[in-house]
């Protein structure tokens, strides 16, 4: 009985709408956001994450009435990220109910965001997230390398020094993703979480590459994770975050259930 | 009967997630930064996000100190939230030694880094985490707590300071954290606080809110 792993449902919204993107082709309208909020809350999930992945930045303020919307009935932790430039765009976020809002591209852009944003807001509000891709060639030792703009920058940067400047920066939580599983369904990378988890002392949420219940086990098992982000195994109705806990619960991991 | 509830805005707490959630059970909810509406309140409530230093001097620049001694003096029910419940306390360690409002005895500390097996433990403590009655705490009725189960009933945490009460008698619940027991909730008569989000956690959270507008 202590601190709880966290199941974390992940929501793609554009154009004030929540989405399901198969493959990052044909996105399929999912139906209302505060709705999707509902059952996600239902079936237990720790928290719930949005991703603004509106292209135009015209239409980023779209997301927040849906924030506020969803703050008004759902009320677990939700994490609103993508689009953030600005310690003013972490500011509206979190007026219009988000409890954390995650920061990429800008990290490596501008750093010295997180740090205002973490400074001002305090760190429990900031979520670096980290695009991870493997750039080690096998038989190597592993490395992985920093991506922005939605996995298409490389950056030069090390994911393991990454996350320790984030963490000096100020971020509160990592939210770390393998470019490498995203979408494949084969399980997180487990040597990436793995490796990020040890070398810093704030939590890691895994992300990138569930297509089974065992995979979220793993992350938290093998991987060292402290919370685990899926989107398409609870989406597609093919589980729920309350089949996943029993799952865990079973292998011995602190589940909230 | 509806209870009103105010919250006091001093520009530094997540205060519509915190009004959404008393509206959720009912409640009607007023946000003031207006001194004599918050001395006035039927029931005022204190969230608090960020660093204590900077929570306490936003409060003070506004001269709300003075309006949360004289509120509490006057008996009605007060409820302190995260660093809401810290800032109620004489001091924190965090950035340095900062003085608190005196109102409960005791100081605010960084949760360990290490837990009881000197193994390096995840600071800040981020997540769901279960309730457990304080040493000598016999029971949660007449309070916030009433109708938990304890070790059933998990809230969101997010912090990496806890405050530690110099008088044991008005830690109501603490929570397990790498072994480690941290305060998670206090009651020293009409003045009550949680270390943990009420408003974020779940049906456990409201069922808190709605026993504080029902005190």
């Amino acid at each position: 009985m202590s601190l709880a792993k966290r199941i974390i449902p992940c929501l793609d919204v554009t154009a004030g709408r929540v989405v399901k993107g198969v493959n990052f082709v044909g996105l399929r309208d999912a139906g209302d956001p505060v709705e999707i909020a509902r059952r996600y809350d239902r079936q237990g999930a720790d928290e719930l994450t949005f991703l603004d992945i509106t292209a135009s930045s015209d239409n980023r303020d779209l997301i927040l009435p849906i924030i506020e919307a969803v703050a008004e009935q759902v009320f677990i932790p939700l994490t609103v990220g993508g689009g953030v430039r600005k310690v003013e765009d972490v500011r509206r976020l979190l007026h219009a109910g988000a409890d954390k809002v995650g920061i990429n591209t800008t990290a490596v852009t501008h750093p010295q965001v997180v740090e205002e944003a973490a400074g001002y807001f305090g760190s429990q509000a900031i979520v670096v997230a980290i695009d991870a891709k493997r750039v080690s060639q096998p038989g190597e030792a592993p490395r992985w390398e920093v991506y922005t703009h939605g996995g298409r920058t490389a950056t030069g940067l090390d994911v393991l020094a990454w996350a320790l400047a984030m963490q000096t920066r100020g971020a509160g939580e990592l939210l770390l993703t393998s470019m490498d599983r995203d979408g494949t369904r084969s399980g997180f990378d487990l040597e990436l979480t793995r490796a990020v988890s040890d070398a810093v002392t704030i939590p890691v949420i895994a992300s990138g590459g569930v297509g089974k219940l065992q995979d979220l086990a793993d992350g938290i098992l093998l991987g060292r994770a402290d919370a685990v982000l899926a989107a398409s195994i609870f989406h597609f109705g093919e589980h729920t975050v309350g089949e996943a806990k029993q799952l865990m619960r079973d292998q011995g991991i602190e589940v909230r259930l | 009967m509806c209870s009103k509830i105010t919250l006091l805005d001093y520009g530094m707490g997540n205060l519509l997630n915190v009004a959404r959630a008393f509206e959720h059970c009912g409640a009607d909810v007023t946000i003031t930064e207006d001194a004599s509406l918050a001395l006035a309140a039927e029931r005022l409530v204190v969230p608090g996000v960020g660093a204590f230093r900077d929570c306490i001097s936003e409060l003070a620049s506004r001269g709300f100190d003075e309006v949360i001694h004289r509120f509490v003096a006057t008996e009605r029910p007060f409820l302190g939230i995260c660093v809401g419940m810290q800032m109620l306390f004489e001091g924190s360690e965090e950035f340095g030694e900062h003085r608190g409002l005196g109102i409960l005895e005791g100081r605010v500390r960084g949760i360990p880094s290490r837990n009881t097996q000197n193994i390096q433990q995840r600071v800040p403590q981020i997540g769901w985490n279960y309730l457990i009655p304080a040493e000598g705490c016999e029971h949660w009725r007449g309070g916030v707590l009433e109708g938990l189960e304890a070790k059933r009933a998990a809230v969101y945490f997010v912090h990496s300071y806890a405050a530690v009460p110099s008088d044991p008698s008005i830690r109501l619940a603490d929570t397990l954290y790498g072994g480690h027991r941290l305060c998670a909730a206090v009651q020293q008569a009409n003045v009550m606080a949680t270390q943990f989000h009420p408003e974020r956690s779940g049906k456990v959270g409201l069922s808190i809110l709605r026993s504080f507008i029902q005190i």
